[in-house]
């Protein structure tokens, strides 16, 4: 079973990109960074073409791994095994549409040690398409954790002024869960012998390999730990915010852009499908702490000063409805929550550019610093106007279709979520209107802001894409349901055979310690 | 064709004056916009002729949208008479209001974004008319709210106009709160959000429940009610009513088309939209009953002091929308529909003539500093004129009146008709809002037009008519203001109203306000003329006769003065009980909630400790990439023991 390796070569492309860089441009002067910038853009580019290809070939209507490839790799039941289905298709879809845009973004932000700064970036590229494309548990894992160093990196080096106590936020979050994940990873080798992701799956509906619940609600926790660190969920949300105010701009773009995106696609990937059971049972739990989310996050957005951070919150909000899609267990709030994933990619990748724009012209994130900005930046208005509508989830735009079809599923699931989620669209339309108002709105009066130039043609090259995607996937979002809903509906009938399988399986359970008990 | 002519041709017309604007030309670009409204305004009393006279009711499938499992909808158009009736009031009065801003935005440096705002307008309503599924209707809703934001923050350096912006967005969207939860109930009874699915299967589900937060509730009465939530919202009804009035803040040709004759009545349309549904839940019409009564007077009495020119027009029109909504309640959905249409005509005639006053006094908006104008603007003189007698629905019943004479007085008829306890309250309100409406109108007239000239000598000097670009539409206002009552009353409201309304609209036998509006007492049908005159002549003793009387009333009645100037208090109360609140947690969470407890507890102590940890090995560095791959380098050398252990060693 191997065919033209196109997974590895799309995952390993930016790399390459990135020793080329290394091994040719010598020196640090204008000539080499050009260099630098134009080498990493074309990796980024040429990646995103090959992905296209991937696409071009992706067969819809199945709900089977594609473009599998498999080689042995550590002792038995460990392989490097790649495989793309409909979850996978559309988030490696934004991570290489995303990272060209980076690029353009760090084109005159970043001016110092451009090259390490570009090497990251290419790195990291290439370890989160692999997070999407491992179908090995401990290749996964690799990949998922690895991709923390060179964001490390970048927040540390090119990042702002207190990166030491946010990098020590950041790395005691995710210590904690990383380590459960292994451990769990492990227990997961030695009880099935393997770590190939497919057949565990499939492993959950076997009643003779299925694991027992009790063991599921451990093992679910352990993954849980991890991934509820990287969504993020309240409570383990408070590194996010600072996270992304020590970030360059286009860290946070990536930061809110792919990498939370890992947290979700974990529980899609791993906890549903695996562990159907204690999901089921940890769903109030998680419904209770996305709530909770939606509802104080939006809050805290409220009253921030800081535009970054304001973002940064909402982002933990829009993640709540994510959380809360995706342990609904039926098609419209699974597709929701992937969708709700895709479009805040896109759109809060946006809306920190947008403040990039502005930090680059007056270093400054403060929100009150700034009013009136429509006067000089019409342009920029536009699409700062879009994208807020587009994060207030506008009808039309991107952010309306996830959002929408996630409250459906809920209120599906239970009404009283589906009530108090609402309430972040609410929220969500407070906040945000009120960054724009206080920024882009209002008398033209501080003299530094009668001097700000509108975007550049490179900016405009930046947002344009962005802004054609948020309007295509409001306005014809079947380009991408269409891409998940087999897989989404197998994971939702596979769920539902789990549940079944362990409820068959439960009277004689309870008989037995009913027996035990007299 | 015609029917995607006529959604799409606005559309056009925004992008191009939206973002070719500075390329064709500020003159360029009025002209595109309004002609292609035109063309949208023809074709659409062209698709009323055809659609609701000729019986031809279309479906224009153009594009699929979201598909998720079951929850299925597309792009399309869904021509009945009731949109008919519709597109003809929306691009009608669009149109003349493309018009007339060539006019008054003469002086304004963004002409092109204002058209372009104002096309944007009209297709996002175009698209909640002729939807023929719930979610269309939201894109078309939140559509239409987008506009409404950025026409009312239009003059942006206001800081006045942001706030109202912002107000409305945020009112509306705790309406759109309820209206989505209501789409989301929908599809899970029906599993489906098309109409056509939801309007058939609806009799199968006259006694269903279903569990709701936890209490077995009646479907249809629940989903009703989460739908007229946002019904309430984007109507301006109590008690989400608080940014009608602000919205005022934009300029006048906005408020005539989409704080009068079109948006605001878009949760009017939805009612009578869903009526084969509300039909079937009696509670939640009550309620819709109970709700538009209450406002048409609460608006009214509110009303009767404003100085503000526009205010006291805005609240009217919340009031009259009250008029609305009541006689949905009551079953009289053509009823209600008839008065948006006829109120679209005069409300619209009433702003833009305001309009042209605020024009002709160098924008002032304050009808105290007025007064004496007649003489000077004759023409918007007498169009005011022309419009007030139509809000006050002056005819003589039987013979002949003005266009509001025919839809209100029904309406009050229907109540009266409905023979139930929320008819006769809806009628005792509607009866004391005519007699109000009728005294605001006038005093608003008189204060403005007659008496002392108020207005500084050098504005009074220069105070003249609009142009012919301005006047024009306002003419043809008033030949609506006149005449649509008497030409649609009968096809619309009359005994045959099934045959002109078709499938669109459904009346359940049992709701027989409408059947019998027609045959009610000889002194019901003459009430109402006789409070709208008793009104005026108030409006006439208090301005015109006795002009101390105002003022001496407001001092002896300094509490019901208070009250009423203030609006009943509603902006302090949700100040205090919202708006405050919601900073003040969020504030708590942030520093307390973020900061104290969760990183104290977490992060920051555990980090503390081990930085102390740190410094007493001394050894370690204090970067964190070291530490971090010291994590990773425990893993690894998890792996290669487990490596190890694997192949045996």
């Amino acid at each position: 079973m191997f065919a033209f390796p196109l997974l590895s070569i799309v995952t390993f492309a930016p790399l390459v990109g990135a020793l080329i860089i290394l091994l040719f441009v010598r020196g640090d002067d204008a000539d080499a960074q050009k260099n630098v910038r134009w080498g990493a853009l074309f990796a980024t580019t040429g990646t995103f073409l090959l992905s296209l290809i991937i696409w071009g070939r992706f067969e819809y209507g199945t709900a089977d791994l594609q473009m599998v490839e498999e080689v042995d790799w550590i002792g038995t039941g460990i392989d490097y095994r790649m495989g793309i289905d409909g979850i996978s298709l559309p988030l490696v879809l934004l991570t290489t549409f995303l990272m060209p845009l980076c690029i353009l973004a760090s084109w005159e932000a970043i001016k110092v040690r451009v090259k390490e700064y570009m090497i990251a970036f290419l790195l990291m590229e290439t370890l989160m398409i692999g997070v999407f494309c491992a179908q090995d548990l401990l290749l996964f894992y690799l990949f998922f954790e690895a991709g923390l160093i060179p964001m490390f990196l970048i927040i540390g080096i090119w990042g702002g002024g207190r990166r030491i106590y946010t990098s020590f936020k950041f790395f005691l979050y995710t210590l904690l869960g990383s380590v459960l994940m292994l451990l769990a990873i492990l227990w997961i080798y030695f009880d099935a012998g393997t770590t190939s992701i497919p057949a565990l799956t499939a492993q959950a509906v076997d009643p003779d390999k299925a694991i027992p619940a009790n063991i599921q609600t451990w093992l679910w926790l352990a993954f849980f730990a991890s991934f509820a660190v990287k969504m993020p969920m309240w409570p383990v949300h408070t590194w996010l915010p600072d996270a992304h105010v020590e970030a360059p701009t286009a860290g946070s773009v990536i930061l809110a852009g792919v990498l939370l995106k890992m947290g979700g696609y974990g529980f899609i990937r791993f906890s549903l499908p695996m562990f159907p059971v204690a999901s089921m049972d940890f769903a109030p739990l998680i419904f209770g702490l996305s709530v909770v989310a939606v509802i104080y996050t939006s809050l805290v957005a409220l009253v921030q000063e800081d535009m970054k951070k304001l973002i940064a919150y909402s982002s933990v909000a829009h993640m709540g409805f994510v959380t809360i899609g995706l342990f609904t267990f039926n098609v419209q709030g699974i597709e929701g929550a992937m969708f709700v994933m895709l479009a805040h990619g896109l759109i809060s990748g946006a809306l920190f550019l947008c403040v990039g724009v502005v930090y680059d012209r007056l270093h400054t994130r403060e929100i009150a610093r700034y009013g009136g900005l429509v006067e000089r930046m019409p342009r920029y208005a536009f699409v700062f106007m879009l994208m807020t509508m587009a994060s207030v989830g506008l009808p039309g735009t991107a952010g309306f279709v996830g959002e929408f079809l996630s409250i459906v599923g809920a209120f599906e699931a239970n009404t009283w979520v589906a009530l108090l989620m609402t309430t972040g669209v609410i929220l969500g339309a407070a906040y945000a209107l009120l960054l724009y108002r206080r920024v882009v709105f209002g008398k033209l009066e501080k003299e530094d802001l009668k001097a700000m130039t509108d975007l550049s043609p490179r900016e405009i090259l930046i947002f344009a894409p962005i802004a054609v995607a948020v309007i295509w996937l409001g306005v014809y979002p079947s380009s991408f349901l269409d891409i998940m809903e087999p897989s989404i509906t197998y994971l939702v009938e596979h769920h539902n055979a789990a549940i079944a399988l362990d409820a068959a399986m439960q009277p004689a359970g309870a008989e037995t310690l009913g027996a035990a008990k007299h | 064709m015609m029917y995607v002519l006529i959604t799409f041709a606005p559309l056009l017309g925004a992008l191009l004056a939206g973002f070719f604007g500075r390329s064709l030309g500020d003159r360029a670009a009025m002209l595109i916009t309004s002609l292609l409204m035109t063309l949208a305004a023809v074709l659409s009393w062209v698709t009323l002729y055809q659609v609701a006279f000729g019986h031809s009711p279309a479906h224009v499938e153009l594009l699929s949208w979201i598909k998720s499992g079951d929850f299925a909808v597309s792009w399309a158009l869904q021509i009945d008479s009731l949109t008919a009736v519709m597109l003809v009031v929306v691009n009608t009065v669009s149109c003349l209001v493309h018009w007339y801003s060539i006019g008054y935005m003469s002086h304004d440096k963004a002409k092109a974004r204002f058209f372009a705002y104002l096309s944007l307008f009209t297709f996002a309503m175009l698209m909640l008319v002729t939807s023929d599924n719930f979610v269309q209707l939201y894109f078309g809703w939140e559509g239409v709210g987008l506009a409404s934001y950025l026409l009312i923050g239009f003059w942006y350096h206001k800081p006045s106009a942001n706030a109202a912006a912002m107000k409305a967005f945020i009112v509306n969207r705790v309406g759109d709160f309820g209206f989505a939860l209501g789409i989301a109930g929908i599809f899970l009874v029906y599993d489906s959000v098309t109409f056509e699915a939801v309007f058939s299967a609806t009799p199968d589900y006259v006694d269903h429940t279903f569990m709701f937060l936890g209490y077995e509730v009646h479907t249809l009465t629940t989903i009703c009610l989460l739908l007229f939530l946002g019904a309430m919202g984007k109507s301006a009804q109590l008690p989400l009513h608080t940014w009608l009035p602000d919205a005022m803040e934009g300029p006048t040709p906005v408020s005539a088309l989409i704080h009068a004759a079109t948006m605001v009545t878009a949760g009017v349309f939805l009612v009578a939209r869903c009526s084969p549904m509300f039909e079937y839940a009696p509670d939640a019409l009550a309620v819709v009953a109970v709700i538009g009564a209450t406002t048409a007077f609460f608006a009214a009495t509110v009303g009767l002091v404003q100085t503000d020119i526009k205010r006291v027009i805005a609240y009217s029109t919340c009031s009259q929308l009250g008029y609305m909504f009541f006689a949905a309640g009551l079953s009289a959905y053509p009823v209600a529909i008839f008065h948006l249409f006829t109120h679209a005509f005069f409300k619209a005639l009433l702003f833009l003539g305001a309009g042209s006053v605020i024009h002709a006094v160098a924008d002032e908006q304050d009808m105290r500093k007025m007064g004496g104008l007649a003489p000077h603007i004759r023409k918007t003189f007498f169009m005011m004129w022309i419009g007030s007698l139509a809000l006050a629905g002056i005819g003589i019943p039987g013979v002949i009146g003005f266009a509001g004479f025919y839809s209100k007085d029904l309406i009050l008829e229907s109540a009266f008709a409905a023979h139930t306890s929320f008819g006769e309250y809806a009628f005792i309100m509607g009866i004391a809002a005519a007699f109000m409406t009728a005294f605001y109108s006038w005093r608003l007239l008189f204060m403005t037009f007659n008496g002392k000239p108020r207005a500084p000598r050098e504005t009074m000097a220069h105070i003249h008519d609009s142009p012919p670009v301005m006047m024009i539409p306002l003419y043809v206002l008033a030949v609506g203001a006149v005449f649509a009552g008497i030409a649609f009353y009968g096809p619309m409201t009359g005994h045959h109203w099934e045959e002109f309304w078709g499938e669109a609209i459904l009346i359940l036998p049992v709701h027989t306000a409408l059947e019998h509006a027609h045959d009610v007492p000889t002194w019901v049908k003459w009430l109402p003329l006789v409070v709208s005159v008793a009104g005026i002549a108030l409006a006439w003793q208090m301005y015109i006769r006795n002009t101390e009387l105002p003022g001496s009333f407001a001092r002896t009645h300094q509490a019901i003065y208070q009250f009423l100037l203030n609006k009943w208090y509603f902006d302090e109360l949700y100040d205090w009980i919202f708006v405050r609140p919601a900073k003040g947690l969020g504030r708590i969470f942030w520093k307390r909630g973020d900061g104290q407890v969760i990183d104290g507890f977490g992060p920051d102590g555990i980090s503390s400790t081990v930085l102390k940890l740190a410094r007493r090995a001394s050894l370690l560095q204090s970067g964190y990439v070291y530490h971090y791959a010291f994590a990773m380098l425990i893993g690894v050398a998890v792996l290669v023991s487990f490596y190890f252990y694997a192949i045996g060693v």
